[in-house]
């Protein structure tokens, strides 16, 4: 499902790689190593965030012989500290009803009060929840998630949890950054390990 | 032009009496702005005298290529001044170059239009209407421009999250940058909207003070001034346009990200 050959960058103080890993069909990778190690900018450079060398393949599509904006509807990416720039949470929603299932499913009792929240008034979990939820409505096949249940209590994040594996199920690759090995293990059956910039253990 | 009082240098060497006194308040109030002061004092009355012989050994030469490269140099000059203004700027060549290009280009068009269009002087490259045209035009759009330039990029570093939470969700890079774009281009629109609104109410337009003084009809040197701004508005616009969207253009690339490394 995600092939990622010989990804470089030279941008960092160490530069991150030639790295490469595949992902398959259903799989989660963790993705593991100390902070600096450049798990962020691994996932930066697979969604061509910032100028890397190498070339990655996706559900069968070339990263180099697809337009950026629709290589990042296949490969989403989840920063773990999201962005939004407009003011209510509707409006980053591209469609809404489908936003409002995914809402249901993490806890969210009223999804369509949710849609008319102020975005400046989420607390940081709110935002990471919802900011989970923008990057699953459309076509994702492969999500690469930066700690995406760093802010949450348990209860939320094993909801979470069941969305990504439900994700999983239809088939979708994941590649997760976790600072919880517990979670590495609960969702992940291999683990990729990078220290300094360089690839040091998969298994 | 109906006479004139003359004016001489003991004329002006009076009037900077006032500026010796704002040197002394300076002194006097511990504002350490007197050296300042000053220098810019006689970097003005310098500058303004070697353009005064500029000027006057142009309009006894009435030459096209000669117009067209004092224009250039102001440009150029306007060019710096904007960056100057700009507290982060492009790298390499590229913040002095797309002030400079988009000056050149706001300030020709406009200028070129309005000495083929309303003015018709004979030639209609005469460096007596073009050089004093093209300088009033290009100091206004160039505040227009520095004030766009600026908001661009402090915004795009402060809200880079936004942009690229946006690029991420597919949008492209016009799309993801259209916010704050709009944002800069009001920013850089502001200085020409207030100068229409408050022109003959708040403060008397420099050029239309000018032409009175120096024995013009009020009614003649009120259309000039009109005019005048009309040009203003339009190069400020084209100027202030070309310049947040070259910029956008570079602070992006063709693989639609942002590129905050190519700012200083």
């Amino acid at each position: 499902m995600l092939r990622v050959d010989e990804l470089t960058r030279r941008d960092h103080g160490l530069g991150l790689g030639p790295l490469s890993f595949q992902i398959e069909q259903g799989e989660c990778l963790a993705l593991t190593g100390p902070s600096g190690a450049g798990k962020s900018l691994l996932l930066r450079a697979v969604v061509d965030l910032d100028p890397n060398l190498g070339e990655v393949i996706a559900d069968g599509r070339r990263r180099s012989g697809t337009p950026a904006p629709r290589w990042r509807e296949i490969v989403r990416y989840f920063p773990a500290d999201p962005g939004w720039w407009l003011d209510r949470v509707g409006d980053h929603m591209a469609d809404k009803p489908a936003a409002r299932d995914l809402l249901a499913s993490l806890g969210f009792d009223d999804p369509d009060a949710v849609m008319s929240w102020q975005v400046s008034r989420l607390s940081s979990g709110e935002r990471q929840r919802l900011a989970l939820v923008r990057g699953l409505l459309g076509d994702a096949r492969v999500l690469l998630l930066d700690e995406p249940t760093s802010a949450l209590d348990v209860e939320n994040r094993d909801l979470v949890e069941a969305l990504l594996r439900g994700r999983l199920e239809q088939g979708n690759a994941i590649l997760l950054v976790s600072h919880d090995p517990a979670q590495g293990a609960r969702l992940a059956e291999r683990s990729l390990r990078l220290e300094q910039g360089r690839l040091v253990s998969l298994s | 032009m109906t006479g004139y009082i003359e004016l001489s240098y003991f004329d002006l060497l009076l009037a900077s009496v006032l500026l010796l006194f704002n040197a002394g308040l300076s002194l006097a109030l511990g504002l350490r702005l007197e050296r300042q002061m000053l220098l810019a004092a006689l970097r003005m009355t310098v500058q303004l005298l070697l353009v005064g012989l500029v000027l006057q050994a142009l309009f006894a030469t009435v030459s096209l290529w000669l117009t067209a490269l004092v224009a250039l140099i102001m440009a150029l000059f306007a060019g710096r001044e904007i960056l100057s203004r700009q507290e982060r700027r492009l790298k390499g060549w590229w913040g002095y170059g797309i002030g400079s290009a988009t000056m050149l280009l706001a300030g020709m068009v406009v200028t070129v239009l309005a000495l083929n269009g309303p003015l018709r002087p004979e030639p209609w490259y005469d460096p007596r209407y073009a050089i004093p045209l093209f300088g009033m035009i290009l100091g206004n759009a160039m505040t227009g421009i520095s004030l766009g330039l600026d908001g661009l990029t402090s915004l795009v570093g402060r809200e880079r999250a936004a942009i690229e939470a946006q690029l991420t969700l597919g949008a492209t890079r016009w799309r993801a940058l259209r916010p704050i774009a709009q944002r800069a281009l009001r920013t850089g629109f502001t200085p020409m909207l207030n100068s229409m609104a408050a022109a003959g109410v708040v403060f008397l337009p420099g050029m239309m003070t000018g032409q009175i003084l120096s024995g013009v009809a009020p009614e003649q040197a009120v259309k000039y001034q009109i005019l005048v701004l009309f040009l203003i508005a339009g190069a400020s616009g084209l100027g202030v346009l070309t310049a947040v969207l070259a910029s956008i253009w570079r602070l992006t690339d063709d693989r639609h990200r942002l590129r905050l490394d190519r700012l200083a």
